[in-house]
Formats: C-alpha cells, sequence, structure tokens
C-alpha cells in the first residue's frame, strides 16, 4: 500500500512547561501529519519525554494550545487521550510484569470494550462473545509481530527485546491514529534495531499509523522517519526532513557535532 | 504421564478461553465438586462440617475478597475484619427489621452494605498507596468495630453487641443442621469462587492487574483509575460481608463485634500471603493451610508421638510451629502454596522425562 501523508493531524502551539522554576519546554510548536513518521531527537535532558508526556496528557503545559483532530484543547488527561486514539510506549519498558503476553494485549484494548463487572462475573453471552471476538482481534497483531511463541508467557520472563515488542503490540491493540514510542530501540542489539525498525515501518505502512518517536540512533531516525524535530534545553533548535535536519548548522553544533561531517 | 496436555488441541479461541483448558484439571475439578457437594456430607463427622470444613469455606470467601483487592488490584488493606463484621450485622438487621425478607436477599444487601462502606473506607486510595493506604483501612477496622460496639441499634440493643443470627429458612426448608449449613456455604462460596475466576480472566481481572503492576501505563491506556480501584473495593469488600454473614449464620451462630477486630484481618492477610497473592486457588489453599494446621497439630499431639511432649511444650507447639511455618515460607515461596502447586504441575507435565 502506497503511504500517504496527509492533513495535519496534531499540531502543538507555543507549548511552555515548567517544574517549578525548571524549564522543561520553551514557547514550542510543531505539527505532525496524518500518515507520517516524526522523530524528535535531541542531546538528554533537551525535553524529548516531556513533550511526549505533554501530548498524551501526562504533563499539563502551562502555555500553548494543542490540537488534536481539530479538537483543540488546553490540557489532556491520559484517559481522554487513550480514548481520542493516542498510544504510547515508554521508555523504561511500563508492561504489567505479572501478567502473560497475551493479556498484557488484551488490556490494550480495554477502552473497545463494553461490558461491565457484573457481565464478566457471569462470563456469559455478550461478555463471552466480547472477550473471544477481541481475543481474535490481538491474535492478528501477535501474528503481525511475530510473538506467537510467547502469548502465553508471563512478560516478566521474557527478554528486554521481546519486552519492547510485546509493548508495542499493547500499544497497538488499542488500534491507535497517533502511536508516540519513547525510544523504541534503546539498548537493543543491531538485529533487534533492525527487526524494531521493520514493524515500526510495517505498522505506519499497513496500518497507516501516524508515528510519532523518540530516538537517540541517528542511522535510525535519518532512515525511517520523514520530518523531524530537534530540541535542545527545552527550546526547538530545528525541523524538517532529516536532510536539512543534518545540514542545518545550528543543530550539527548543538548536537550531532562531529559525527554529521 | 498422566498429567499431559499434549494432543489436545485448540481449535477455537473458545476452547483457549475455557476456564481450565487442560482436560485432567476439568476432571479433577469434577470430581472435587462432586466430592464435596455429595460425598462429604455423607462421610464427615458433625463436628469436622461444622467446626472445620464450614468454617474453611467462609475463611476462602473472605480470603478471596481480600486477594481481589490486596492480590489483583493490588491494594493492601488491613479492614478485611471490619467489612466481614459490617456484612453480618447488615444482613442482621435487615433479617430482623424487614418482614418475611428471604435469607439469601438479606444476605446479599449485607453484603451490597460492605460494599459500600468498603467504597467509603476505599476512597483513599486514590491519594495513597502501600503502607500508607493500609493505615487507612486500620482506620476502617477500628472504626467499624468502634461504631457497633457503641451504638447499641446495630445489635438491637442486646448487651455488649452480641448479635444472634436468626434461623436461615430459604423456601420452608430450614437450614439448621450441621450438614445443611455446610451445604449451604459450599454453594454460595462455589458460586463466588466461579464468578471471581471470571472477573480475574476477563477486562475486569486484567484492568485490576494493569493497575497493580503499574499504574502510569494503565492509565496512559485508558483505564481510568478512579473507577478500577473503587470497584475492586466494592467488589472484595461484597465478598468479604458474605463471608462475614456467613460466619455469623452458618458458623458461629453467635457473634460481637471484637470477634471481627484485627486479628482477623491479620489471619486473613496470612492466609492469602500463604496460599498466594492474585489466585482464586490461592484462597482456599490458605484458608485450608491457616484453619487445618492446628487441627493436625492437635491429632498429633494425641498420638505416641505426643505423649513424648512435655504438656506444657504441647500447648505452645501450635504458635511455634505456626511462627515458623510463615516465616519458612515467606523465604522458601513468597508466592505461596499456588505457585508450589503450579511447580508441581510444570514438573508433573514433563514427568518422566524432563529434558
Amino acid at each position: 500500500m502506497a503511504r500517504v501523508i496527509g492533513d495535519v493531524i496534531l499540531d502543538l502551539q507555543n507549548i511552555s512547561l515548567s517544574f517549578g522554576g525548571v524549564k522543561a519546554l520553551t514557547n514550542i510548536s510543531f505539527d505532525v501529519r496524518e500518515g507520517e513518521i516524526r522523530a524528535i531527537i535531541g542531546p538528554n535532558g533537551a525535553g524529548k519525554s516531556s513533550m511526549l508526556n505533554v501530548i498524551n496528557g501526562v504533563y499539563h503545559p502551562q502555555q500553548g494550545r494543542i490540537v488534536f483532530r481539530g479538537q483543540e484543547r488546553r490540557r489532556m488527561n491520559p484517559h481522554e487521550a487513550a480514548a481520542q486514539g493516542i498510544a504510547r510506549t515508554f521508555q523504561n519498558i511500563a508492561l504489567f510484569k505479572g501478567m502473560t503476553v497475551l493479556d498484557n494485549i488484551m488490556t490494550g484494548r480495554n477502552l473497545l470494550m463494553r461490558r461491565n463487572f457484573l457481565w464478566n462475573a457471569l462470563y456469559w453471552g455478550p461478555s463471552r462473545r466480547e472477550e473471544i471476538a477481541h481475543r481474535r482481534r490481538v491474535e492478528e497483531i501477535i501474528d503481525f509481530l511475530e510473538i506467537q511463541n510467547i502469548r502465553k508467557t508471563p512478560v516478566g520472563r521474557l527478554p528486554y527485546g521481546l519486552q519492547k515488542r510485546v509493548e508495542l503490540a499493547r500499544a497497538l491493540a488499542a488500534e491507535p491514529s497517533l502511536l508516540l514510542l519513547d525510544e523504541p530501540m534503546a539498548g537493543m542489539n543491531v538485529e533487534e534495531k533492525q527487526d524494531m525498525c521493520r514493524f515500526i515501518l510495517d505498522v505506519n505502512e499497513q496500518l497507516g499509523t501516524t508515528i510519532v518517536l523518540i530516538e537517540h540512533d541517528m542511522g535510525v531516525v535519518m532512515d525511517i522517519s520523514d520530518r523531524v524535530v530537534v530540541l535542545d534545553y527545552g527550546r526547538k533548535i530545528g525541523d524538517g526532513s532529516p536532510d536539512e535536519v543534518r545540514n542545518d548548522p545550528v543543530v550539527i553544533e548543538a548536537y550531532l557535532g562531529g559525527a554529521a561531517h | 504421564m498422566i498429567y499431559r496436555e499434549a494432543g489436545q488441541f485448540k481449535a477455537s479461541y473458545e476452547e483457549d478461553q475455557q476456564i481450565f483448558p487442560i482436560k485432567q484439571d476439568r476432571i479433577v475439578m469434577a470430581t472435587l465438586v462432586v466430592a464435596t457437594f455429595l460425598v462429604v456430607p455423607f462421610v464427615a463427622s458433625e463436628y469436622w462440617l461444622q467446626a472445620v470444613l464450614t468454617p474453611v469455606l467462609v475463611f476462602a470467601l473472605a480470603a478471596l475478597g481480600l486477594n481481589i483487592l490486596t492480590g489483583y488490584a493490588g491494594q493492601l488493606s488491613l479492614g478485611t475484619g471490619a467489612f466481614m463484621a459490617v456484612g453480618a450485622y447488615a444482613t442482621y438487621n435487615f433479617l430482623l427489621r424487614l418482614d418475611g425478607l428471604p435469607f439469601l436477599v438479606g444476605l446479599a444487601l449485607g453484603g451490597l452494605s460492605a460494599a459500600a462502606v468498603g467504597i467509603v473506607f476505599g476512597l483513599p486510595s486514590l491519594r495513597i498507596k502501600g503502607f500508607y493506604l493500609a493505615m487507612a483501612t486500620l482506620a476502617a477496622q477500628f472504626f467499624i468495630i468502634w461504631v457497633l460496639t457503641k451504638f447499641p441499634w446495630f445489635s438491637n440493643y442486646s448487651s455488649s453487641g452480641i448479635i444472634s443470627a436468626q434461623r436461615i429458612e430459604i423456601l420452608g426448608f430450614a437450614f439448621d443442621t450441621p450438614v445443611s449449613k455446610y451445604l449451604l456455604t459450599l454453594a454460595i462460596v462455589s458460586l463466588l469462587a466461579l464468578a471471581a475466576k471470571n472477573l480475574a480472566r476477563t477486562n475486569t481481572g486484567r484492568s485490576w492487574m494493569a493497575v497493580r503492576d503499574m499504574d502510569v501505563a494503565a492509565e496512559v491506556i485508558g483505564i481510568p483509575l478512579m473507577k478500577t480501584k473503587l470497584l475492586a473495593f466494592a467488589v472484595s469488600s461484597f465478598y468479604c460481608g458474605i463471608a462475614g454473614g456467613l460466619y455469623a449464620y452458618t458458623y458461629l451462630g453467635t457473634v460481637e463485634p471484637d470477634g471481627f477486630g484485627l486479628d482477623l484481618s491479620f489471619k486473613i492477610l496470612f492466609m492469602i500471603i500463604i496460599g498466594g497473592m492474585g489466585s482464586v486457588l490461592g484462597a482456599f489453599l490458605g484458608a485450608a493451610f491457616i484453619l487445618l494446621l492446628p487441627v493436625g497439630i492437635n491429632v498429633l499431639m494425641h498420638t505416641s508421638v505426643g505423649a513424648l511432649v512435655p504438656a506444657t511444650l504441647a500447648s505452645n507447639l501450635e504458635l511455634i510451629v505456626f511462627g515458623v511455618l510463615i516465616i519458612f515460607f515467606l523465604i522458601v515461596e513468597p508466592h505461596g502454596l499456588t505457585r508450589l502447586w503450579q511447580i508441581g504441575k510444570e514438573k508433573l507435565r514433563l514427568w518422566p522425562f524432563p529434558h
């Protein structure tokens, strides 16, 4: 399926966020278009993760506007963000350690499940049908990410790379229109990174999901993203296609340093 | 060889999602149900039915309630005894004050009253967790017992808050023998255990466990924290309330507020620690273990081995063994008897060719 980059789906305008006297983000504006892969890069402490936390409502910016799918809001809460179709993964894996892979991914679909606890206590009729229907969808995601063999394993027992993949699966289970990935390849070896890149590209191309990702591996970022935002000390210092960013003297000065030559 | 899932292929998700996917488990469960309903009432003595089996079931139900809250939803509570007291006293008052109210309706209303009280004392869980939440539920424990003692209305103006359970009658049939009380308890506990198992394996249970394991992530994938935690408190307290009702009506017959004190809460907490957190089976194993251990030691003391032990030591032996076993369990198998059971099953699955 050919990729189609559509209109702006998420527009962030003049976002400022501070914790007490510490300014984490200062007056940042950028947008994300439907169907694209948008990368946020920057040195440690530049405010990348804070930016994601603002988008899905974990942090509330003191200033600025967030327009998501034409709806404007000053602040989101995580639950609203999830209900509107924003899913994410975390920098430090945030899986439910005591549950199996299957249960973790099923949990990702909780917003799509309608039956209340009384039906569930009976596990009869509508409740049972709902569980089975969602199981079917979850199995498609399990196939997609090639984790069939571990579906009944508790996630705590899995190696790091697979846990990252399960977390991606859980985020996909919500059928999001916007997927936020916080360092999806951190701590992986080359092979695992290649796999993860392939999955991210597949998600983007086959499911048409818009993706915003934070990543430190410049090779990966420059290869897979359509546009890149560069943050440094909570300010935006660059924005554009990978080539533009790579050749921007301000960005080279602040971040890429000698590596870009 | 005996316990194998080899050859049991699942052709549909319905089959894979069933409550006991392995055939041997289903056979064991069916046998157990038949045995407890049809065989035990005929072979067990009145003493066993009244003083051992009925309380094991009642405590298993209370442990199940606490396990829903602490084991599944991760909210530590020391108020179990108090929620049981609410169940017992509310059932008593509903049956006393509403003429002709069927027993089961009264019991259910008692459970619902406990659920309502549970929600109120669950409110602090929205802001605090861990030990601090345990302190808040400890407040519930003392406050509720104080209220039941202080206001004689709850015990119909009897001395020191003692209530005597009314006769249980369902559809004209009186439950006044140990066998009938045992069967009534068994039926109620079985149904509620099945419901708990169903809750645990569907969306509701997954939401609880998600909140327990990683509450930030749970919120981000759209699980409403407040609703989920309060639902856990409500369902847990409902179970404890029903257990409290049965404690008064089918087990003891006469209860006082102090009988539902902190000791009881701790006892039930020990049950889920020893039985296994976050498991329906664990509640039953824990309750059986803690209640049967003293019986076992007692029986042992009356054999020839017991004759060798000095009488002064024998009276304290129960406490000593109990304490040692709890420490032993916490060190050797912190996940409780359920985990031992699972390890046993894993081994059995590979036996006799473990490689």
